[in-house]
């Protein structure tokens, strides 16, 4: 075999992929190490996934159903393991809801899709002095950054991205990846991997000329992406994207369309260290301004139902579940009412976002809706509110200011505060 | 200069460590016995490079040497044209010997068709951004700079023609700068903001809300501006799609309404005040029948350095230079001071005099001695760095980013694509297209803030590594640039030389040679080699900086 020699820093990883080089490590040390790393691995694990209905989700119809109201459509709601009744066609889910929360007072006022969007994933409202960094981005900024044995990168978007790094930087920004795992550009073939070597022997006299001619910083970013770049193509961490591997009943019972599989390949991320992974809810439109049951019942409901339901179970059974923290909405609900189109339009006033795992104290609904679901009763919660419950599982401090490039200090999670019953 | 003397501190303890130990330094550059010049005659060009040298005096600064021709001449084949020049362009150049060479490439750069297409690019994604938004007709904006850029029209009547655009999206193609920025209904809130920051330079967009917290602007201000922006209307027309029989976006337009009297604002405590339509203290009548974007687009061109005069000569030093007076360049006013505001004001003044002639000011710029030195700094002048949040003091050139739109065509240029096969326009423009939008999709980035910081994604290195269109740059099919160049005379070392001028336009040097010819003698195919030596080349730092 042609001896590679490797771009600077790589060379761990890159021999780890092309020659198996784990045989070459003393078996005490790689035990030690094991060890060692074991609590320390065990802490890392923290991490979010985000279950993004694009397109507004009618919660009155999945998770906070009105039965006698003129409002509350064809649906029926069902007892669950949880304290709180859901969706009849959410059967799988309601089994699990011991483990999951609902919030049902979101109130949200952006009821346009890219303000909501907007709002949802980052806790402020657009607002043209600046760009703020979507939530994943936050994650991969405060937790990411610290995991040094992570080669991927730490804000995984699954079927999509939405939203941007903003202030934060282009290294926080989502990496998007289709839910078969495909990276594009990623995956070079055996002979172009072998020539890999002596490319990048060749870039580095080239990079390092470049560099020592004194020109400013930038020459330096652009090595180091490179090498982020080298270290993805060559790392073992990249088997995580091979969602084919997993055995074929889990991946039925996760569902085999996109949105099962991307949550499957999410579960897969979290266990290599990636803290932030944003999955498409991709099981049909939810912007259901018509016929909004039919599409629900045959289409949306049973493929989120499995999913949901596998992924839970899933990370139950492998002691993983504490540690990840589920979020499930979109970016507003929808009406009440019923519209003429037997549909729901826009509606960000009053309805439920589902979070849970990450150790809260699940099996609730916290908040409440009138018996019309129009007017909230009680405490109403912000995105922000969502964001702080978030961090506090993850283990992100809440007095964080983050400050834009124009000076401006930003509050973690727009100062919203922790769910004080979920957070116990 | 008194914001210079923290950094007159810092040259003081620096001259003084450097005398400690000036045996060890290397000599320093080649001090210039006689002005500079790039052969042009413009008394304009001699004041800008006094104002420059001034400052360089006042902070002891020594500017770098003049760029070696193959550094410049990629530079201004970058800024003009937006593309790097070939490997015949640069030995061409270097050969050479007129003195007035480089004004003279100037002027051929600047009525190259490929500057229009490159100013037009610039100002598309600055005026709609990169991703277009919905019912936005790129191509409309693109035919409206394309023309406006083609007959060099003066500045001031294109940004009227902008702010004044009424009509269908296509037919006139201004109104989708209106459009772009009337995406929210939100009361023309957006469209005041982009228009004070690109067209006047200042940024009036914190005061929407509350006054502005380091400077004079009052909350008013914005609103003031806003009402001149109230009396239009977007209206999105539909049709029926004949395949499907559904209803799609047909064209979009502008049109006017009859809005009149003040607008209202909340102020932090909740009380409601009005705000009229106010220009630099000159008040529009806001009764019914005045058209105030009219009105508007007569104001800002007033005077002998008007805003809009300061702002277009900010931006471009900018775009050509790296930093511009101020940073950013469209944040100008009194709490934010220029770096140069002699120079800045007396080009703004003298480009009023020129009828807002863009390509003079292009003319301008790339004669002056800043743009003609090497991005290479030195001991000398190091604490010239505006990347540290230095003032800029233009004693170096600054390395750039290649916009995607750049880098994308010096990789067409680099690797002969244009010629070899891809003669069908249509299919090379298809192409084009479809590798911009993944390239965007991993850049992600609409606004491109700052074009000094490097801020490339791991997306964006796997496509230069792995992707088609570098698959394609290496490919050594009959008919490609490989191929040709293994069929002509010449040894390794000939070749080798020819491939960093197609790509890095310069010359190797020893080291690069030697590594090359290693690369090429180690392997049992030589034109795996050669393959490996392309690639490596195209994915340099060097390659894919503007320097």
């Amino acid at each position: 075999m042609t001896i590679l020699n490797p771009y600077g820093m790589t060379r761990r990883h890159f021999m780890n992929h092309v020659a198996g080089a784990a045989t070459a490590i003393p078996t005490m040390h790689f035990l030690s190490h094991l060890e060692a790393n074991a609590t320390q691995v065990k802490k890392q694990q923290k991490a979010c996934i985000l279950i993004w209905m694009a397109g507004g989700p009618p919660s009155i119809d999945i998770w906070d159903l009105k039965p006698g109201s003129k409002n509350g459509g064809e649906f029926k709601p069902i007892s669950t393991k949880g304290d709180m009744q859901i969706s009849e066609h959410m059967p799988k889910t309601a089994q699990v809801m011991d483990n999951l929360s609902l919030i049902r007072s979101m109130s949200t006022r952006e009821a346009d899709h890219a303000r909501g969007t907007y709002y949802m994933h980052s806790a402020y409202v657009p607002n043209p002095t600046v760009v703020h960094p979507t939530f994943g981005s936050v994650v991969s900024y405060e937790l990411g950054s610290r995991r040094k044995e992570l080669d991927i990168p730490s804000f995984i978007s699954i079927g999509g991205s939405r939203g941007s790094a903003g202030f934060l930087g282009m290294s926080h920004s989502p990496f998007v990846v289709s839910s078969n795992g495909t990276i594009q550009n990623a995956e070079v073939n055996m002979a172009e991997q072998q020539r890999l070597g002596q490319r990048l022997d060749m870039l580095q006299v080239l990079e390092s000329g470049f560099i020592k001619s004194k020109r400013g910083e930038s020459a330096n970013s652009h090595k180091d992406i490179y090498k982020k770049a080298v270290n993805l193509m060559t790392s073992k961490q990249m088997e995580a994207f091979k969602v084919d591997q997993e055995p074929a009943a889990l991946k039925e019972a996760y569902g085999t369309g996109n949105f099962g599989q991307g949550l499957l390949l999410a579960r897969r991320l979290v266990e290599v260290g990636v803290p932030f992974i944003e999955v498409s809810a991709s099981v049909g439109s939810w912007d259901l301004h018509q016929g909004v049951f039919d599409s629900l019942k045959n289409q949306n409901l049973p493929q989120l139902d499995m999913g949901i339901s596998a992924l839970v179970a899933d990370l139950k059974q492998r002691a993983m579940l504490d540690d990840v923290t589920i979020v499930c909405m979109g970016e507003f609900g929808r009406t009440p009412r019923i519209n003429q189109n037997v549909g729901r339009d826009h509606w960000a006033a009053s309805w439920t976002a589902m979070v849970g795992g990450g150790g809260l104290k699940n099996g609730q609904a916290v908040g409440k809706t009138d018996s019309d679901g129009i007017g909230i009763e009680g405490k109403s919660y912000l995105p922000g509110d969502l964001w702080a419950t978030v961090s506090h599982s993850l283990g992100i401090p809440l007095d964080i200011v983050h400050t834009s490039k124009r000076g401006r200090p930003m509050k973690l999670a727009n100062g919203g505060t922790p769910i004080k019953e979920l957070i116990g | 200069m008194r914001r210079f003397s923290k950094q007159l501190c810092v040259v003081f303890a620096f001259v003084i460590c450097a005398g400690l130990m000036a045996s060890s330094v290397n000599a320093a550059p080649e001090s210039r016995g006689k002005a500079f010049t790039t052969g042009s005659f413009d008394p304009m060009v001699d004041f800008i490079n006094k104002q420059i040298r001034q400052g360089w005096e006042d902070n002891e600064v020594e500017p770098s040497p003049v760029a070696s021709d193959e550094e410049w001449l990629r530079r201004v084949h970058l800024d003009i044209v937006g593309q790097i020049p070939s490997a015949q362009t640069v030995e061409k150049f270097v050969k050479d010997g007129d003195s007035a060479k480089r004004s003279k490439v100037i002027d051929q750069l600047l009525d190259n068709p490929a500057y229009v297409q490159n100013f037009t690019n610039v100002w598309t994604n600055l005026l709609i951004g990169r991703r277009t938004p919905r019912r936005v007709s790129r191509n409309g904006m693109q035919k409206f700079l394309r023309e406006a850029f083609a007959k060099n029209r003066p500045w001031d009547e294109v940004v009227q023609d902008l702010v004044t655009a009424e009509g269908h999206f296509e037919e006139n193609g201004a109104v989708n700068y209106l459009l772009a920025q009337m995406q929210n209904n939100d009361e023309a809130v957006q469209v005041t903001a982009a228009t004070t920051r690109l067209f006047l330079g200042i940024q009036v967009q914190c005061t929407q809300c509350h006054n502005h917290p380091f400077n004079d602007w009052k909350q008013n201000q914005f609103w003031e501006y806003n009402s001149f922006f109230r009396q239009m209307r977007r209206i999105n027309h539909r049709k029926t799609d004949p395949k499907t029989g559904r209803q799609i976006d047909d064209y979009s337009e502008v049109v006017a309404t009859g809005f009149n009297g003040p607008v209202y604002y909340e102020k932090r405590s909740g009380l409601m005040q009005v705000a009229y339509p106010i220009f630099e203290d000159v008040k529009v009548d806001a009764e019914a029948g005045v058209e105030r974007r009219k009105e508007f687009s007569k104001l800002i061109v007033q005077g002998e350095k008007p805003l809009i005069a300061s702002a277009i000569v900010n931006r471009m030093w900018g775009y050509f230079i790296g930093y511009g007076f101020t940073r950013p360049v469209d944040d100008m006013g009194p709490h934010n001071p220029a770096s140069h505001p002699e120079l800045l004001n007396k080009m703004a003044e003298e480009l009023v005099k020129k009828k807002y002639d863009l390509k003079q000011l292009a003319r301008w710029i790339c004669n002056s001695e800043a743009y003609n030195l090497t991005s290479q700094f030195g001991r000398k002048n190091e604490i010239d760095s505006p990347e540290r949040g230095e003032t800029p003091l233009f004693s170096h050139m600054y390395v750039k980013n290649m916009s995607a739109e750049q880098l994308y065509d010096s990789l067409i240029v680099a690797t002969g694509a244009h010629k070899s096969g891809q003669s069908n326009w249509e299919r090379a423009e298809t192409q084009r297209r479809q590798w911009m939008g993944q390239f965007m999709l991993a850049f992600d980035n609409d606004s491109g803030d700052d074009s000094t910081t490097f801020n490339g994604t791991i997306p964006q290195a796997l496509m230069m590594m792995n992707g088609e269109l570098t698959k394609n740059a290496i490919s050594a099919e009959k008919g490609s640039y490989l191929n040709q160049l293994l069929l002509e005379k010449g040894n390794d070392q000939a070749k080798i030389r020819k491939m960093f001028l197609s790509t890095l336009n310069r010359f190797p040097d020893r080291r690069e040679i030697i590594s090359a010819q290693k690369l090429i003698g180690a392997s049992q195919n030589k034109l795996v080699a050669y393959q490996d030596l392309y690639w490596a080349l195209l994915n340099s730092n060097e390659f894919v900086f503007n320097h």
